[in-house]
């Protein structure tokens, strides 16, 4: 006797999808000068959308009427004015939620669960939350009357295509700066919705303009003389390129960059809501997430019994059509990224680790791979160091506390951590040694506009959210 | 607790050692992992997001009718009342034979001979809540006896209510003796332990008191009489699907859950069906395994089912109110 759920899929005329989609310059939806790319469906490698993309000329032409908005008009603005605009964006962000959230899992393949349940509503808290500091930016902790630093170029990735324009687009303005955005090559279509949000908003022409293209328009934008401050969150690759190209010029910086964070259980942990959270931690947005927790320390006298639980819950995980209501784990962004997995994976098998793949079925077309869990995993093995981004986790185990934040540590990248454990003093001596952005305790993968969100090392500096991400957006 | 303990009936060899004595066995409770509030609770919520429709909903109604223990526990209860239930409990639809039967009906002991006449033969059960029903507060001897009066009546199932007192206070010996002795005292009757916890509070009592109950031979785990607010919830029931799951996986035993109290709608029973499938695991949906303690459910789910056949919704006046 088998209860399978029948299929419930979200309606895709929701997204209300349209064969083109151009970039947004000055207020106005605009043909670009660039190649146009075609977006796909990742769960069914069907073009979605024509978009039209940026050419240096676009670039220069968005960063000049940027210069202009911020000169004239939102630079000038009260910060009680610039809010209600802001509040305006939350409101109508919230109100067209599905439509985003269908379109996301669209272009993204991420299952639509996350996309309803947490992309879309983060994304509108951030423009919520950042309305209310733009009147308040004297009690900031700044000084009195912090200025903006102008033309914000920002370049997104693909992994949270809308959280991060909002991520990025709401402190900005907030602060009084402007904005140029070029969303992921992969992923353009949602910032394009949220850029007919802000028309209908009828924020001034120039304040946001969002130019899809592929990584020369990135680059484009980094190297305009006339941006201010450049935010980037993408691959640790790209930021290094972007921090060498930046040296010497007078623009600020903020990197985001990747991870490959430790979640450490020790053997006093809540086993099963542990069981939950490495779950979330690794598979949430098919491990698409830099402060994904993609290796699991776990405590030796604990960590069989702890495997052997993991590996039925990953087993109830349901991989499919990202439209699915009851799917968990969607598609794999690009061809691209799943070769990429696929590779590592096979390093990981070839330098001997244990593979564990959930024997979930997997659809026929489209880039999906199954949850896989890799047990007896060393620090010296690839599948421990490098960031795979995909849905695999690398278990290692720990004998002491201090093998454990050694361990945790010894990464180049310092994103994120987890830690596990019923005893609240571990937890405050274990969130003190880890070198790690952001600490979660007995939890994982929880995002809130009020928490600061940043890395040490590779992972990038500066912070995001919260009162001290607004640091980034001003002139201090 | 030394004297019942050397007759040990429900501990399997695994356990033998946890319930040797008051502090083996308080030491195997305490050592159990804890249970994260805020971990549960998402999980719970994170899982009642399930959609289930078509197909999969007709079946799951069908499935939960036939887990409901179609309950009336109250101080009015006549003969006359007992035998409208027993009535509905055969035959929930009468014009849709189809329509399987409920798992049982529960009532007082007073009420079992009445319920016993009218099921008879029917493959429904008649649970009895026993020991002091809701309070527990009595004597052992008035609990024995209670339970006795309920299975001599021809009860097939002893609800019994644990001392949530003794539990509190930390008097785990005398809970587990109380239900082994309840259990001896059933004879074939199943035993299905309340463990009430609204009065246990939080989940890490939630999760000792479900694992004192399955030491000490209880069939089924349950959460609550419905006299105490909150009744069962869906993290709740998590917890204790979780503890019948993991009893499974060291003994090889298959221990029931019954959530009771405040389940009253198809979407929320549904929920909890999805909750057995993908925490205990399918093999517990099954009404040997999971029940609902419910009086209002039924007529939802009939309602629910008509809607799901004829394509609209007709409304309380087309199922029977009793």
């Amino acid at each position: 006797m088998t209860w399978d759920y029948a299929p419930a899929p979200e309606s895709r005329a929701i997204a209300n999808l349209k064969p083109s989609y151009r970039m947004f310059l000055d207020g106005e939806f605009v043909e670009g000068s660039g190649e146009p790319l075609k977006t796909i469906n990742p769960a069914t490698e069907e073009v979605l959308a024509e978009v039209s993309t940026a050419s240096a000329s676009d670039v220069d032409r968005a960063v000049k009427v940027a210069k202009r908005a911020q000169d004239k008009v939102w630079g000038p603005m009260s910060g009680a004015e610039r809010a209600k605009y802001i509040f305006r964006i939350a409101r109508m962000m919230a109100e067209r939620s599905r439509e985003l959230a269908v379109l996301e899992s669209l272009d993204n393949g991420k299952p639509i669960r996350e996309s309803r349940d947490v992309d879309v509503p983060t994304a509108a808290a951030h423009f919520f939350y950042h309305a209310g500091w733009a009147d308040k930016l004297d009690y900031a902790g700044y000084g009195p009357n912090p200025r903006p630093l102008g033309v914000a170029g920002q370049v997104i990735p693909w992994n949270f295509p809308l959280l991060m324009a909002a991520w990025k687009i709401a402190p900005a303005l907030a602060c009084g700066n402007t904005v140029v955005l070029k969303p992921a090559e992969t992923t353009p279509l949602t910032a394009l919705v949220l850029a007919e949000i802000i028309q209908q908003a009828e924020l001034p022409p120039g304040v946001v303009n969002i130019l899809p293209g592929a990584g020369d328009v990135g680059a484009e934008l980094v190297n305009h003389p006339g941006v201010n401050k450049i935010a980037f969150t993408g691959s640790t690759e790209v930021g290094k390129i972007i921090q060498k190209s930046l040296a010497g010029t007078r623009k600020k910086l903020t990197l985001e960059l990747g991870g490959k964070a430790a979640n450490i259980v020790f053997d006093d942990a809540p086993l099963d809501q542990a069981v939950e959270g490495i779950v979330n931690g690794i598979f949430f947005n098919q491990g698409h997430v830099c402060c994904a927790g993609s290796r699991l320390l776990v405590q030796e006298s604990i960590a069989e019994e702890l495997l052997e639980k993991l590996h039925k819950r990953v087993s109830t995980l349901r991989i499919g059509d990202p439209l699915d209501k009851n799917t968990d784990v969607g598609a794999i962004n690009s061809r691209d990224q799943l070769t990429k997995i696929q590779d590592l994976v096979a390093t990981g098998e070839a330098e001997g680790a244990v593979r564990w793949t959930s024997a979930c079925p997997l659809p026929e077309k489209g880039f999906f791979f199954a949850p896989t869990v890799f047990a007896g995993v060393s620090q010296a093995m690839r599948i421990a160091r490098e960031e795979i981004f995909g849905p695999v986790l690398s278990v290692l185990t720990f004998r002491t506390p201090d093998e454990a934040i050694a361990k945790a540590n010894n990464t180049p990248y310092g994103l994120s951590a987890g830690i596990w454990t019923e005893k609240g003093s571990r937890i405050l001596w274990a969130a003190n040694q880890l070198r790690a952005g952001v600490v979660w305790a007995n939890t994982f993968n929880r995002f809130d506009p009020t928490a600061p969100f940043g890395g040490y090392q590779e992972s990038g500096f500066g912070r995001e959210g919260g009162r001290t991400g607004l640091e980034a957006y001003l002139d201090v | 607790m030394a004297a019942s303990t050397t007759t040990t009936s429900g501990s399997p060899p695994e356990f033998a050692d946890a319930t040797r004595d008051e502090t083996s066995l308080r030491r195997f409770l305490h050592g159990l992992p804890g249970v994260d509030q805020v971990g549960v609770e998402q999980r719970a919520a994170g899982l009642a997001t399930r959609s289930i429709k078509k197909a999969s909903k007709m079946w799951a109604i069908d499935m939960a009718i036939s887990m409901v223990d179609l309950t009336t526990l109250e101080g009015a209860d006549t003969a006359g009342k007992v035998r409208t239930l027993c009535a509905k409990a055969r035959r929930p639809e009468p014009e849709r034979p189809e329509v399987p039967h409920v798992a049982a009906v529960c009532v007082y002991p007073d009420m079992v001979e009445t319920a016993v006449a009218e099921v008879a033969g029917t493959g429904v059960g008649v649970a009895s809540v026993a020991t002091a029903f809701p309070s527990g507060r009595s004597s052992l001897r008035i609990k024995i006896a209670d339970t006795e009066y309920a299975v001599e009546a021809g009860a097939t199932e002893i609800d019994m209510v644990i001392d949530r007192g003794a539990f509190l206070s930390g008097r785990y010996g005398q809970v587990f003796d109380e239900i082994q002795t309840i259990k001896r005292a059933c004879g074939d009757a199943h035993l299905k332990v309340i463990l009430e916890t609204g009065e246990l509070a939080t989940y890490d009592n939630v999760r000792r008191a479900s694992w004192l109950a399955l030491l000490a031979g209880g069939d089924f785990i349950k959460t609550s009489t419905g006299k105490v607010s909150p009744a069962a919830t869906l993290p709740v029931t998590h917890v204790m699907l979780q503890a019948v799951h993991d009893w499974h996986a060291v003994t090889g035993e298959l221990r029931g859950v019954k959530p009771a109290g405040g389940i009253r709608t198809t979407k929320d029973a549904i929920r909890y069906l999805v909750a057995v499938q993908e925490v205990a695991g399918p093999q517990w949906l099954d009404p040997h395994l999971f029940r609902f303690g419910a009086s209002s459910l039924l007529n939802d789910l009939l309602m629910q089912r008509r809607t799901q056949l004829d394509g609209f919704y007709s409304g309380p006046d087309y199922v029977t109110v009793d």
